[in-house]
């Protein structure tokens, strides 16, 4: 690895930097397991009070399990969508040759620059009148698109790295296109799976602006929208709670990132390994 | 395996006007070709000669623009490459690199539903057929080329296809295993009595290898003939050039009264040869040194068991062949002499004239 002479002075350098995030997350610690806090320094007595939303509903809230439970699915939903649409997509834009290929190439990319709040009511009109407002599946398949191009693009470049002989090879033997797809093709890409899903699991984990405007009703609630009615409303912010919502909101995104990040490298090496 | 259960499914192999462009390149023009059962035919030329696509029309990968594909008499151009019960080694192997070499040899008969006593043993039998028993368990990553390109091999026979296509299989093989692996495929080839066609650019391992070969050149076929007389009866210059090494000389210029009339050279030619423009060659091989053309020695290569003397004769570069070191004079000149009986001659369009 490379280690310049004087790392030791790059590394105070890259602390002091990150000292504002760090100091997020030290308060999203403190903050949650104490009754009062200075800045990041305690000054009540240590507690679990702010981590009483575990097992109380908050006000006319729904119980946070609920909204655990929603969000997976959302974020899960979106996951396994974008990775079974954007695969099959890419690999037909990689490997098979049909009219139009180059243009839906560039309309992708274009798709993927849109910024998603400029159709935001283009949507929500869509999902009235699909009967879909106000669901899960309704914000799940906006976020899906939204998400598709990157996926599409990404997963492309692994099925570029495939070797051509080796799918002639395969039709030789007897298979199918879908055969090649799934036998070959597929397994030989897990990476660049794991790392579209990864990347879109999070992105609808952490997503705010879509499930804010397309879910109204308390029993389809996302973190996001749970952990905005906390900060804004009618009554005083309880940044105690608002520390423990945060914090155990995080957690999952924790863990899956850790899960997949050495996938979510790859991506950007472009699975020129394939 | 024994080689009985393996062999006896071969059938004869024609190929009738068959043509393929893509875009607007022509890739094969009108190809006329038998192969009898059994037989191993070599396709030979340089890259983008056709010889590929011809290979991957008769595999199925390609549909042919024009012309028919018959197996026996069966015509099958129009059926899909799982039809055509046709096995195939490419030049990357082409193995499946997430699988074990068991799994990859497999994979045709999974595709065919064979029951799983059948499979284990016609895998077996086969990776024994080709000395890789041990190294089933590992994946193609994990064996050295050889054993990749047995694995491939292997995979080819395995489904006891009717023919067996072979496209440039020991290119990426180190050179010494590479002759190994030539005498293997034949003399398996043989046993198996299986139909195959040979894709190679290399012209020593066509005529080593191949009962007949097939020499194409810009999708055309130029020569399709047993290796002998490949090599003693070329059809054009291009023929004459590529099947041998070093390459036969071949020199320009013209026939008088029976002596034919280089670049600042004369020879005499055979009597029965024709008056006009011609073409004349010669082996470097049936080249003598000590002779009538004066020329001058350019370099002398030691080959081992012979010499290579590159001389100037005239406007021209020849090459030939000593048995001992020429000893020229104090100039750098020898003598040559190109035996009448063993001259080609060629007309002005390159094509052979029979003397």
């Amino acid at each position: 690895m490379l280690r310049p002479k004087n790392w030791p002075l790059w590394l105070g350098l890259i602390a002091l930097l990150s000292l504002p995030i760090i100091a997020g997350y030290a308060w999203l610690v403190v903050g949650s397991f104490n009754e009062r806090v200075h800045g990041v320094v305690p000054v009540g007595d240590w507690s679990i009070e702010n981590w009483r939303f575990l097992w109380e509903r908050v006000g006319r809230r729904p119980p946070v399990w609920t909204v655990l439970v929603n969000t997976l699915m959302l974020a899960g939903g979106v996951a396994a969508l974008v990775v079974a649409v954007s695969s099959m997509a890419a690999y037909a834009i990689s490997r098979l040759h049909f009219p139009g290929r180059g243009v839906m190439l560039g309309l992708v990319l274009v798709l993927h620059a849109f910024p998603a709040v400029s159709l935001l009511i283009a949507s929500f009109y869509v999902l009235v009148r699909l009967g879909l407002f106000d669901t899960l599946l309704g914000v799940i398949l906006v976020m899906s698109a939204f998400l598709m191009p990157l996926g599409v693009w990404l997963l492309k470049g692994f099925f570029d790295g495939l070797s051509w002989e080796m799918e002639m090879a395969a039709l030789v033997d007897g298979a199918s296109r879908w055969t090649i797809f799934f036998r070959l093709a597929l397994p030989l890409v897990a990476p660049g799976l794991f790392a579209v899903a990864t990347f879109s699991f999070l992105v609808a984990w952490g997503e705010f602006i879509l499930p804010y405007t397309f879910i109204v009703s308390g029993r389809t609630w996302t973190f996001s929208i749970y952990l905005q009615s906390l900060i804004g409303d009618t009554e005083m912010a309880d940044y105690g709670r608002l520390a423990a919502v945060g914090l155990f909101y995080m957690l999952p995104a924790v863990v899956v990132f850790l899960l997949g990040q050495r996938y979510l490298l790859t991506m950007y090496s472009g699975g020129s390994k394939g | 395996m024994t080689v009985a259960q393996l062999a006896h499914r071969g059938v004869p192999l024609r190929l009738e006007g068959l043509s393929k462009r893509f875009g607007s390149v022509q890739a094969l023009r009108a190809l006329d070709l038998e192969i009898e059962t059994g037989e191993l035919v070599a396709f030979l030329g340089p890259s983008g000669c056709g010889k590929t696509t011809t290979l991957l029309l008769i595999a199925g990968i390609y549909r042919a623009t024009e012309g028919a594909i018959f197996f026996g008499d069966a015509r099958i151009d129009a059926l899909h490459p799982r039809q055509r019960d046709v096995g195939m080694v490419f030049q990357s192997y082409a193995l499946y690199p997430h699988l074990s070499l068991y799994e990859n040899i497999a994979f045709p008969l999974r595709l065919k539903r064979t029951p799983r006593d059948e499979l284990k043993r016609r895998v077996e039998q086969a990776a024994e057929l080709l000395g890789i028993s041990e190294q089933l368990g590992r994946r193609p990553s994990q064996v050295s080329g050889g054993q990749q390109q047995r694995a491939a091999l292997a995979r080819a026979l395995v489904k006891e296809p009717r023919v067996l296509l072979l496209d440039e299989p020991l290119s990426n093989l180190d050179a010494q295993i590479r002759l190994h692996a030539r005498g293997e495929i034949r003399r398996l080839q043989q046993e198996l009595g299986i139909t195959s066609v040979l894709v190679t650019h290399d012209q020593s391992e066509a005529l080593a290898m191949a009962d007949r070969v097939a020499v194409f050149k810009e999708g055309v076929l130029l020569q399709y003939a047993r290796s002998e007389e490949l090599y003693e009866r070329p059809a054009d210059t291009f023929v004459a050039q590529f099947v041998g090494h070093p390459p036969m000389n071949v020199m320009p210029g013209r026939v008088e009264n029976g002596t034919f009339i280089g670049d600042g050279f004369g020879a005499p030619v055979p009597p029965s040869c024709p008056a006009g423009d011609v073409s004349v060659g010669i082996r470097p091989e049936d080249a003598q040194v000590g002779g009538d053309l004066e020329a001058q020695v350019l370099v002398i290569e030691p080959l081992g068991r012979e010499f290579l003397v590159t001389c100037r004769l005239g406007g021209e570069t020849v090459q030939v062949l000593s048995r001992s070191r020429p000893e020229a004079d104090a100039t750098g000149r020898i003598g040559l002499h190109f035996p009448v009986e063993r001259l080609h001659v060629f007309d002005d369009a390159g094509r052979r004239i029979a003397t």
